[in-house]
């Protein structure tokens, strides 16, 4: 296991270099001066310059480079320019909100992919296989900046039943989580429902089914148990739709977290802001991937091995 | 409705006549201006001279829809377009050579694919600015990626197959075995690709658009009439509905002709 790890630390490296340099040159390799975008075109000379050099733009670009690598690695990820405060620190007070709006999804995702996938499954070719598997097909087709606005018009509007908007107890987060999560819990609801399927063909739930063991015991203790590995195999992949998506949710509710800092920056023309936030999702991206491609080995001594 | 190729053809004739036919002919077959605006009409509910209404400027949401699957359209048939060129040539490079055009190839794709969903064509919109076009390129500098990837598994896993190994030992020079060899026997699944792929390409670029980075102001792009939608959700929710639902059922067609066309390729699945 520790060489395992050993690998897989070293692998990250030339992604995270990767991912930095890229977020780097986004402001380097734009047409036109960077100051244009942030200030505008009738910004004040004293202004332009004074910005110049706070951003350290006046010095060559392999300079601004070794610079930015050096600052990033002591954690200074840059001054935001409207609130003055540092980066880092204006990114961190967001992730708390963010990561209540993904851990909400996750529960939507499994709360309603598990059964739903285990009820298809059993009931393979009926009518309730066949509807589930459409509200599937359906819920992997609905754009979520739809199906949020439709869920307030339903649940908020009409039924005046949830809230709308802004963070606070639990009610808060219904809506949001289902605009994220629906997408995620139709993938993984098929996944779940050809996975118990495959499994209950196995022999050993033959084996089961002949020595009088109840069919509730087999779906639960073999059945299930063993069509978990792909489940988290998808759940582990798709953590980067449900951070991908949470930007857009968090545009409809007006969610206080990462991705609506991140379009509020963009907005604001606050590039240190737009990087900062770029480099932090896809770096904890880089993160939970391998803590879930840790998690396999710890899982399966096969992947470790090979 | 079992039989693959029935469906295929159910799911494309579907495709062509309401979406591909009317996107392209939407400047003569509108029944409206989609720039004409009627204020003292605006956000009026479905009648028989608007059958989906008017938006929040007194337009015809109808001739606003025909004109946005237009931007649809385009947009999808230029992402996969360079996508697919961009990634199936390397796909083919990096697996037929291998070597370091391999290792260089597969460590940008590493690069690329460790930004989740849209947050790096979010980040390349942002700098370039809300445009259609730039939305193209920011679309397409992901895009190539899962052509080039499966592509290459596709190359490794028939590279070493007999026809392969004549061909090469005839003397046919590399990009002839790559492009009338290889190729053709490894386009099933890339033809797979490409119906999900402009899936979630019309998604993405509506998503691009509903958060104010695709189509500039006025131009009725599905995504940016989605957020104008939202502003007035609760007197006026058909602003909103017509081009989600038109949203959903594209995309809900391109899968099912995905899963068709995946079926009639490999039985198995």
């Amino acid at each position: 296991m520790g060489n395992f790890l050993l690998r897989r630390l070293l692998l990250l490296i030339p992604v995270l270099w990767g991912v930095a340099t890229l977020v780097f040159l986004l402001l380097h390799f734009i047409p036109g001066d960077p100051i244009d975008l942030m200030l505008g075109d009738s910004a004040l000379g004293a202004d332009r310059e004074t910005l110049r050099d706070q951003l350290g733009l006046n010095d060559p670009l392999i300079i601004q480079y070794i610079r930015y690598f050096g600052d990033l690695l002591q954690g200074d990820w840059g001054t935001s320019l409207f609130s003055k405060k540092p980066v880092f620190e204006e990114i961190m007070e967001r992730v708390p909100a963010t990561m209540e709006l993904m851990f909400g999804a996750m529960v939507v995702t499994i709360g309603v992919a598990m059964p739903l996938g285990l009820i298809a499954a059993v009931n393979k070719g009926s009518w309730i296989d066949q509807g589930s598997m459409i509200f599937s097909l359906l819920g992997v087709s609905i754009p979520n900046f739809w199906l949020g606005p439709m869920l307030i018009l339903v649940f908020s509007i009409y039924l005046d039943l949830l809230p709308v908007n802004e963070r606070g107890g639990l009610e808060h987060l219904i809506l949001p989580s289902l605009t994220l999560g629906t997408s995620l819990a139709s993938i993984l609801a098929r996944i779940t429902r050809s996975s118990v399927v495959e499994t209950l063909q196995a022999e050993y739930i033959r084996t089961a089914r002949s020595k009088g063991i109840s069919e509730l015991r087999i779906l639960f203790r073999h059945a299930l148990r063993n069509a978990l590995i792909p489940i988290v195999t998808v759940i582990g992949l798709q953590v980067g739709v449900l951070l991908s998506g949470a930007i857009i949710t968090e545009a409809i509710f007006d969610w206080p977290g990462l991705g609506n800092l991140l379009i509020s920056a963009i907005n604001s023309r606050n590039y240190p802001l737009v990087q900062g936030c770029v480099l932090f999702i896809a770096g904890s991206y880089v993160m939970v991937n391998l803590v879930i491609d840790l998690l396999y080995a710890y899982l399966d001594p096969r992947i470790r091995l090979s | 409705m079992s039989r693959p190729l029935g469906r295929i053809r159910l799911y494309f004739l579907i495709l062509l006549s309401f979406f591909i036919i009317p996107a392209l002919l939407a400047p003569w077959i509108a029944p409206y201006d989609i720039d004409k605006m009627d204020l003292i009409r605006q956000l009026e509910t479905p009648s028989f001279d608007h059958w989906m209404g008017l938006d929040e400027n007194g337009s015809d949401i109808f001739s606003r829809l025909l004109a946005g699957a237009r931007i649809s359209l385009y947009v999808g048939f230029w992402v996969i377009g360079i996508s697919t060129v961009i990634g199936v040539s390397l796909g083919l490079l990096s697996g037929y050579f291998g070597g370091w055009i391999d290792i260089v190839l597969m460590r940008i794709v590493d690069v690329l694919l460790a930004f989740p969903g849209l947050l790096l064509a979010i980040a390349l919109v942002a700098v370039l600015g809300p445009d259609i076009n730039n939305v193209i390129l920011a679309l397409s500098a992901l895009g190539w990626v899962a052509y080039a990837r499966l592509v290459r598994g596709q190359v490794l896993s028939v590279r070493e197959e007999e026809y392969v190994l004549a061909a090469r030992t005839s003397g046919m020079p590399s990009w002839r075995v790559m492009f009338l060899h290889l190729l053709p026997n490894i386009l099933p699944p890339v033809i797979v690709q490409t119906t999900f792929s402009l899936a979630g390409t019309i998604i993405s670029e509506s998503s691009l658009s509903f958060l104010g980075l695709g189509a500039p102001p006025g131009i009725p792009s599905w995504g940016a009439m989605l957020s104008e939608g939202r502003y007035v959700l609760w007197e006026a929710p058909h602003v909103s509905v017509f081009p989600g639902l038109a949203i959903l059922f594209v995309v809900l067609i391109f899968n099912l002709l995905g899963d068709a066309l995946r079926d009639y390729f490999d039985p198995k699945s």
